[in-house]
């Protein structure tokens, strides 16, 4: 039992490294990101190549795929997305399902239809025992590797100039341009980070999750359930909701197995009717 | 202090101007009937457009009237299709139509059930809602796989003749007079409908609710009622399609259908009735088109539209319709001619 | 005069901040009842909680002696408690004949009639007319709502109001933000109110005040401060220290 409790926490930390850049880009920009999931397919993508075809280290792939993810975002927001921010909600999810049947039509195109696997080096398979409970090597490396970037994350929000002027901007955008903080400039690299983020938490659970082309559609949902159950006024409710997401979903699928994810998503429409905000948020006026 | 006759007769013309037959539509629908008799060969598609052009329709009462964006629509299509294969397969109810009627009803009450869930909330919720709904009758279709066929779908759910006289046959000849003729139905009583006193409700609820609870209009009463409408209207498309193909699966749940019937009423336009009609009609043509072309890849195709129309901005898009709903305005000579007269 | 609309010991607190405290105020049927009261009293507060967009956090509404205080907003319009916006909330793409003639339609019950066409029934379409002749929006009737001019809009939003055929009218800044040359149809539809009606005036032109109200609630920080006739506001030392350097009407 508590090896299902680690293994969803495992989940549960790669989904709030994969949503947290969706929760913050939804906070920021008040815009619905359903493309989110296609930069993590791209980093989980990034890292199938490189580890399996070039030979690259696992551990040195995953910075790669990070800045892949992120320049592609960086890119795109440049470029795309900047035309939509001011466009009505129904515009922004037109927009970004249009994204996401585009990319995984070219992914399907270029790599192929199969589920695809990284080659993880053999030091991170495996199990092993402590006080009882099965941990999976892998799944640990996991929740270090999201420990320390949550961990990172809530320094930077908390204590750098970047990060005061982002929460500046997510609270009120409109007076933090007045204060001269350029927001545009933090859209973008608040963007661009969080596709970056994606990437890594896409090729950190290529393994675990299962990569094929269908990846943004399939984890789509978890994404916006981590985002509006845990609300976007900080980092702390997607990083609960997310722990709780993960750890549900493990437990639902391991002692209620044909239901799969039904129960998550009973729960997930529970919670919004119950509470709209999320769980987690203040309750601000959207 | 009543007013003169005249102002009150100019006023009743302006109101009910909305609900006037344009000869555009009367050309529209003689079309579409006639296409019955002039191309037999394509009646296949045909059949498709009409059910298709029946589920955007469904789409349009709440998204064009109401402003509910809903990524799950597909829900209400689906338990309509399931239903009415379900009632085929068993024998339980033999006659296309009656069935047809049932499956409404079913996902009307379905429809009813969930409408609750979108009253509450801002637009993302709304949408993580409905796609929840849709998720979770695809998995449980999925689980009930003794009754659902499961993952390979339900098949042999042939239907007998229509009324006890017309026949399916194979290449969709009953199959397109059938759905015409009761999406045409449907089409007049949504017409009435968005022309009536409550459909200018829905009108100013998707506008301004806070001004339309200030006129003692209740809100939620009236999407509630809109949305279990629409619900009806999907449920019959999606029965429409079991009964003319035979066959239902989980694919009518899944949320690429939901994502689709977006596109086919953005592609039309949202909020006139016809942009559902005629974005089947563009969409389903182009995916004829595509298809033979690329096949396993039109997604892409989908995905891109969707962008590009966005991109280009929606109202940019229907106002390529403008001149002919100018057109038909200009000729709707009874109302210029009192117009002019009262300006005289 | 027996009293229409009362509000007893009405609180409203916002994380902390007391938007109405404690206010029991009294509306008699046929008042023309002004509230006042510097930027920030709670006056617009008061409207939400008395129409029921807002819930108080304690206290009560009785009207006409019944409580409504749980009651929903479009519910208290059907029992005549309407009022206007002091921003104006109209239908931007409804012509002022439709907006009226849906206020009208709801009024008279026919909001679910989903199979007549909307017009065709003559006598509605009067009644409708008749009220847009007697805010002077003919010559607007058949614009869209966006683009009329500022002071047609707020004539419509006053137009709306009494569309509902209210017991109660809550008038949230009539003229506020009405070019000078507009003003004056403003205030002479207000002035022309039928008499049963009830008016609650919030204004902050002192002018449209005293020539309009025959009784001056001041709302002070969300509290009443003093109420009495225009004569004993106008006089009171205490008011003029709230309202510095403001100069009241000379009675």
């Amino acid at each position: 039992m508590l090896t299902i409790l680690f293994d969803g926490i495992a989940y549960g930390m790669l989904l709030f490294v994969l949503a947290c850049g969706l929760a913050v880009t939804l906070g920021l920009m008040n815009f619905i990101n359903l493309a989110h999931g296609a930069f993590a397919m791209a980093g989980g993508y990034v890292t199938v190549v490189l580890v399996n075809r070039l030979g690259v280290p696992f551990l040195v792939s995953l910075p790669i795929a990070f800045l892949a993810s992120a320049g592609v975002g960086f890119i795109f927001e440049r470029t795309l997305y900047v035309h939509v921010y001011r466009k009505s909600h129904l515009d922004q999810v037109l927009f970004t399902i249009g994204l996401v049947f585009m990319s995984v039509a070219a992914v399907d195109y270029v790599m192929g239809s199969g589920q695809v696997f990284v080659q993880v080096p053999s030091a991170w398979q495996g199990k092993f025992d402590a006080f009882g409970v099965g941990i999976g090597r892998y799944r640990l490396l996991i929740i270090v590797i999201c420990g320390l970037l949550t961990v990172a994350l809530q320094f930077i929000l908390a204590y750098t100039r970047f990060g005061s002027r982002l929460r500046a901007a997510v609270d009120d955008s409109r007076v933090a341009r007045g204060l001269g903080i350029n927001v545009n400039w933090i859209f973008a690299l608040t963007f661009a980070f969080g596709s970056g983020l994606a990437g890594l938490g896409g090729a950190l659970g290529a393994e675990i999750l299962g990569l094929d082309p269908s990846f943004p559609l399939k984890f789509m949902i978890y994404f916006l359930i981590v985002v509006t159950v845990g609300g976007t006024s900080s980092i702390t409710g997607p990083f609960l909701a997310s722990l709780l997401l993960g750890i549900g979903d493990v437990a639902g699928k391991y002692y209620v197995p044909t239901l799969g994810s039904f129960v998550i998503y009973t729960i997930m429409i529970v919670v919004l009717v119950w509470r709209p905000q999320g769980l987690f948020s203040r309750a601000t006026a959207r | 202090m009543t007013p003169p006759p005249a102002a009150v007769r100019t006023a009743t013309e302006w109101l009910s101007a909305r609900a006037r037959w344009h000869p555009l539509e009367i050309v529209f629908w003689f079309a579409a009937f006639a296409a019955i008799y002039l191309f037999p060969a394509r009646h296949l598609i045909l059949t498709e457009i009409a059910w298709l052009g029946l589920f955007a329709l469904s789409l349009d009462l709440i998204l064009g009237y109401a402003g509910i964006i809903s990524l799950g629509h597909a829900a209400f299509f689906g338990f309509g299709a399931y239903t009415a294969a379900l009632l085929a397969k068993h024998e339980i109810i033999e006659e296309p139509v009656l069935a047809l009627l049932i499956s409404g009803c079913a996902a009307m009450t379905l429809g009813f059930v969930t409408s609750f869930l979108v009253l509450r909330g801002s637009d993302l919720t709304r949408l993580m809602v409905t796609l929840g709904v849709a998720l979770v009758l695809r998995e449980l279709a999925n689980r009930y796989g003794w009754l659902t066929g499961g993952a390979d779908g339900l098949q042999g759910a042939s239907v007998k003749p229509v009324l006890g006289v017309f026949r399916f046959d194979m290449f969709g000849h009953t199959g397109y007079t059938y759905c015409l003729t009761v999406l045409f139905i449907l089409f007049l009583v949504a017409r009435r409908l968005v022309n009536s006193p409550f459909g200018l409700s829905l009108l100013s609820v998707k506008s301004n609710p806070l001004r339309s609870s200030a006129i003692g209009i209740s809100v939620d009463a009236r999407l509630v009622a809109i949305y279990t409408v629409a619900a009806g209207y999907a449920g019959i498309a999606g029965a429409l399609l079991a009964q003319t193909t035979a066959f239902a699966s989980l694919e009518v749940f899944s949320f690429d259908r939901s994502a689709d019937l977006l596109l086919v009423l953005i592609i039309g336009g949202a909020g006139y009735l016809y942009g559902g009609l005629i974005g089947a009609i563009i969409f389903k043509f182009m995916q004829d088109y595509l298809s033979a072309l690329t096949p396993q890849y039109w997604p892409f195709w989908i995905g891109l539209a969707l962008v590009v129309i966005v991109l280009v901005g929606r109202d940019r898009i229907t106002s390529w319709t403008t001149p002919i709903r100018l057109t038909a305005a200009r000729l709707n000579w009874r109302a210029l001619a009192r117009r002019s007269a009262e300006r005289l | 005069m027996p009293v229409v609309l009362e509000t007893i010991s009405l609180v409203k607190q916002f994380n902390g901040i007391i938007a109405s405290d404690n206010v029991s105020l009294q509306i008699e049927k046929g008042a023309r009842h002004a509230l006042i009261g510097p930027n920030g009293a709670g006056k617009t507060t008061l409207i939400n909680l008395l129409t029921g967009v807002s819930r108080p956090t304690s206290g009560r509404i009785l009207l006409d002696g019944e409580d409504i205080t749980d009651l929903s907003t479009h519910k208290r319009v059907r029992l005549g408690v309407v009022r206007t916006f002091q921003i104006n909330q109209l239908f931007s793409d409804l012509t002022p004949l439709e907006t009226i003639g849906l206020a009208v339609s709801e009024r008279r019950g026919q909001g679910l009639d989903w199979w007549r066409i909307v017009g065709s029934r003559p006598d509605l379409v009067a009644e409708v007319v008749e009220i847009l002749e007697r805010f002077h929006l003919t010559d607007v009737i058949d614009k869209r709502t966006a683009v009329l001019p500022y002071g047609k809009q707020r004539l419509l939003e006053i137009a709306v109001a009494i569309a509902c055929r209210p017991r109660v009218l809550l008038l949230d800044e009539p003229a506020a933000g009405v070019p000078e040359d507009e003003r004056y149809e403003i205030l002479a539809a207000v002035a022309a109110l039928p008499s049963d009606v009830s008016v609650l005036l919030i204004e902050h032109d002192m002018d449209i005040v005293f020539s309009f109200a025959n009784r001056i609630s001041v709302l002070v920080n969300g509290a009443l401060f003093i109420e009495g006739t225009p004569e004993e506001v106008a006089h009171d030392a205490r008011v003029k220290a709230v309202y510095l350097g403001e100069e009241l009407v000379d009675a």
